[in-house]
């Protein structure tokens, strides 16, 4: 038996797998078919009957999207089935299905959110009557609460049920449903609570109709009005492809892009939703602090006030990048920090021991990466987290881990904190005692061993512990015992999966303590002992600034949270959405950001602001522009030079385990983010992120 | 009809299975394999029910979710697709009047308006919360039209005259039977039999002879005719 199929579409004739969807095979010979229900990557429901074709020879239309193409038997003489997508019959069906979908569906496009990118306008204008022959009452349907995120108009529902499949497939929570029956049919929460996923956001994108909306973006614009930047995310350490619309000086909402590799089409609903808070507490100018207050001064004076702290002692100087830092900004701020002398700088501010040895030795590049590739999460069969938790450090990858669960039957197993993950996880344990005991005879070991892809991960929360090196090397040991190197194979299971879209991109600069240098945590002990005097904060918030003494604090950033309100100088920078800036997402893929919004007020891009600083020390940069920054990023560091690819599995340039081994003793893995909402300066200034923090932290049952 | 929903949704009450309840649900789910075992939401609702009172509280259906490893809104959509289970308080005696063409040409517009002069409004527990009453579509008891159930058991053939009567005798705590309310054995003819009445039916008169069993093998080993 072959496993193909021939048909004739619109007189094309196509061979097709049998496992396709005769929809499937419409789109492969190139026709065009409207569907509402229908989504790639849901399951079928085939509910909608938009899809209807006309396979010549059937006693009714069908539903392309529910008919395998396997199922289908050539025609009695033999010849392969012919079927018309715009046969009269075929364009008479849909018209009718079209009719019936529009009888209860209101004429509110005028004052619709999803007037202009809305399906059900757009194929009612391509398959739709001219006017409705319907003259009996429509029906309404109360709004219902889904959260601060998604808004509801529920008379506009036409029932796809696509936010249903994919609360239950793709979110992994069951908490959207169509409740009642026939005319009485309405999609709802459970008692109308609050979503609690943080996928939530992508049901607004899957509504054909503008029954969910986007409840920050409502009535704020129309798409055509906005400008349509393609650009990567930075709230996590994915990278998802987004597209940032702006009107005017303001981002309006962020969009996902389809970037197969990375987040297919979805995002979190942290990347979506934080764009109110690139308009709150924005550094716009510099300040100095003059007399216990900060006060805002001309960049002249800023940048002389910040290049006389930077004149002390070279030991005397630390400086520490954030997790929103872009690359250009830290090679700028390390190339004059390393002119200057300073050897205490350190792009790890959560303390991660990555990068660097505890014997002081440069761990090699595969020791920081996601190496098996996010794409890599589809092959596994054993999955091992250790102290990750990736539903709140990256819901999208989390989301893949749960399809892989789902459709394949992959195991995973976890040390670290309990949580719900969408899907089930072997008890290994909660610490790095329990790392220690995974040894031959033991089940998740003989899992891993056993598997065909055996996949680590381990998580942010188990490399910033007291003993994070030795989990590093013990979970790198076994990685190599279980057989999860396989360079000849083209497959490394040794993943760090980072919470910071800035930190691999620190790692690969070498942002990272020199010879004889303290990290960040003795940088800010220093400070506390009076042996630092000043701290550059490029972006850093996320560490404990109260005990930082007299020193005086540079900070660098965008946002005022904790950094600019400790700072003494403050010189003001760009976000993400302002720049055209690279980051490093967890696999190690090189991305650049586009400049969507221009900068606010007097703020300059990081390098800019490293640059003119540069000068004012009198040890002034070899770069003026931005292509000059990266020809200087290229050649001092090469594995900048590739753009928007997961780098190879190669032989490792040094082999496992990474570090040196150490005991293993600790009771509990830190949980690495303890409030998903709020992880970022960008984030804490969100309004609609602090509602979901605030509905967060409720116990479910309350919130309503 | 509108939509259903919980009419007091009280989040925070726990319902807590009997003894019987939870052995009933329990058997109920020895039908279903363990990872299946969901697909004894319907019976398991319907017992719940059953111990609530005739209807389905808001904490009753958490109870059957939890029980079943089911999330709530699943549980949910199922309890709001089937009309018999009620999601607001029903009376002690719950009618349900069937309305449907049959009952309808035989008077079942009359055993309404006995309901709402006997017991009130449509769809409202009255008198202290003996009874209730709602309109329901076709029972399958076309035969003995028109006709009401009350809880568990069919009333049949009624008139204005034996359903006041009916709903009297409930009142006063007596066991009205169910059944028929006319002269006649279930769906019988009222009175006698009208049609088949022919005795040489029944005494074996009218079968022909058989002289040998059709299809079976025969003493040659052939086979018969």
């Amino acid at each position: 038996m072959s496993d193909t199929f021939k048909l004739v579409v619109d007189g094309t004739e196509v061979e097709v797998p049998k496992s396709y969807t005769l929809l499937q095979a419409c789109e492969a010979a190139g026709a065009e078919i409207p569907r509402f229900c229908y989504h790639e990557r849901l399951s079928i429901a085939g509910n909608c009957r938009m899809c209807l074709v006309d396979w010549v020879g059937a006693p009714k239309p069908i539903a392309s999207c529910a008919q395998t193409v396997g199922d289908m038997r050539p025609n009695p003489d033999g010849t392969p089935p012919r079927v018309e997508t715009r046969s009269p019959r075929a364009l008479k069906a849909r018209n009718g299905v079209m009719e019936f979908l529009l009888i209860n569906h209101p004429l509110d496009c005028p004052i619709c959110d999803q007037g202009g990118e809305c399906d059900l306008q757009d194929q009612a204008m391509g398959f739709g009557r001219a006017a409705s022959r319907y003259e009996e009452p429509k029906r309404a349907v109360d709004d219902k609460n889904m959260g601060p995120l998604v808004k509801t108009v529920m008379t506009r529902c036409i029932q796809c049920t696509r936010c249903v499949r994919f609360a239950a497939e793709v979110a992994g929570v069951e908490e959207i449903g169509l409740a009642n029956r026939g005319e009485d049919a309405e999609i709802t929460t459970y008692l109308e609570r609050a979503l609690t996923s943080e996928l939530s956001g992508n049901v607004i994108d899957l509504c054909p109709v503008g029954a969910l909306t986007s409840k920050p973006y409502a009535f704020n614009a129309r798409p055509w009005e906005l400008r349509k930047t393609e650009s990567v995310d930075v709230m996590d350490a994915l990278g998802s492809a987004i597209r940032v619309d702006a009107r005017g000086p303001a981002v309006m909402r962020i969009l996902p892009r389809v970037n197969e590799e990375i987040n297919e089409e979805w995002i979190s609903d942290k990347t979506r939703f934080i764009f109110d808070g690139l308009a709150r507490q924005r550094l716009d100018r510099p300040y100095v602090r003059i007399d216990g207050k900060l006060t805002p001064v001309s960049w002249d004076e800023a940048l002389k006030a910040a290049s006389a702290a930077l004149a002390r002692p070279a030991d005397r100087i630390g400086a520490i990048a954030g997790d929103l830092a872009c690359v250009e900004g830290m090679k700028a701020a390390m190339d004059l920090l390393d002119s200057i002398g300073v050897k205490s700088i350190d792009g790890r501010q959560d303390g991660a021991a990555l990068g660097i040895g505890s014997d002081g030795s440069r761990l090699p590049r595969e020791s920081w990466l996601f190496n098996s590739t996010i794409m890599g999460i589809d092959e596994a069969d054993y999955l091992l987290l250790i102290g990750s938790n990736p539903r709140t450090e990256a819901p999208v990858l989390n989301a893949r881990i749960r399809r892989n669960w789902l459709q394949r039957g992959l195991k995973a197993a976890s040390i670290g904190p309990r949580a719900d993950l969408t899907y089930e996880t072997i008890d290994a344990g909660r610490g790095s005692k329990d790392l220690a005991s995974i040894v031959d005879g033991h089940p998740v070991f003989e899992g891993l061993r056993a598997a065909r892809r055996p996949m680590i991960i381990v998580g942010q929360g188990a490399l910033t512990g007291a003993d994070g090196a030795a989990v590093l090397h013990a979970a790198s040991a076994l990685a190599q015992r279980v057989g999860a190197f396989r360079p000849e194979e083209g497959w490394n299971g040794f993943n760090i999966l980072h919470t910071a879209s800035a930190r691999v991109g620190a790692l690969d600069l070498g942002f990272l303590p020199r010879a004889g240098g303290l990290d960040a945590a003795g940088v800010l002990k220093g400070a506390a002992g009076g042996s630092i005097e000043t701290i550059l904060l490029i972006g850093a918030d996320e560490i404990d600034l109260s005990k930082t003494g007299a020193a005086t604090v540079i900070y660098v950033g965008s946002h005022g949270d904790a950094g600019a309100h400790r700072a003494d100088i403050i010189l003001p920078a760009a976000a993400y959405t302002e720049k055209s800036a690279t980051y490093v997402n967890t696999e190690g893929r090189i991305q650049r950001t586009q400049r969507a919004v221009p900068l606010k007020g007097e703020a300059r891009e990081d390098w800019a602001i490293f640059r003119a600083l540069s000068a004012y020390l009198g040890k002034a940069l070899g770069y003026d522009t931005l292509a000059q920054i990266r020809v200087k990023l290229g050649a001092d560091h090469p594995v900048f030079l590739g753009l928007d690819y997961a780098p190879a599995t190669t032989p490792a340039s040094a082999s496992p385990p990474y570090g040196s081994a150490g005991a293993l003793t600790g009771e509990a893995f830190r949980t690495a983010v303890t409030a998903f909402h709020l992880t970022n300066p960008i984030a804490r200034a969100s309004q609609t992120m602090a509602e979901c923090a605030e509905l967060a932290a409720r116990p479910a049952a309350a919130a309503e | 009809m509108s939509a259903r929903r919980f009419h007091h949704p009280d989040t925070s009450g726990v319902f807590t299975f009997s003894a019987e309840t939870e052995s009933e649900i329990a058997w109920w789910e020895t039908k279903y394999p363990a990872e299946r075992r969901q697909s004894a939401v319907i019976p398991a609702l319907w017992i719940a029910q059953k111990q609530n009172g005739g209807w389905l509280s808001e904490p009753a259906l958490r109870a059957v979710a939890d029980r079943l490893g089911m999330s709530y809104i699943r549980v949910y959509e199922v309890a709001t697709f089937y009309t018999m289970f009620n999601l607001e308080p029903v009376g002690k005696f719950h009618l349900q009047v069937c309305g449907t063409t049959p009952c309808m040409l035989r008077g079942a517009e009359k055993l309404k308006s006995v309901c709402e002069r006997k017991i009130g409004p449509k769809g409202k527990p009255s008198g202290g919360g003996t009874f209730s009453w709602v309109e329901v579509e076709c029972l399958g008891a076309c035969v003995n039209a028109p006709m009401v159930q009350i809880n568990d058991y069919y009333y049949e053939d009624l008139s204005v005259e034996t359903l006041e009567q009916i709903i009297e005798d409930l009142a006063a705590g007596l066991n009205p039977a169910p059944g028929p309310y006319v002269k006649r054995q279930a769906s019988a003819p009222e009175g006698a039999a009208t049609s088949l009445t022919d005795p040489s039916l029944y005494d074996g008169s009218r079968a022909a002879p058989l002289t040998s069993i059709p299809g079976a093998p025969t003493s040659d080993g052939g086979k018969g005719a």
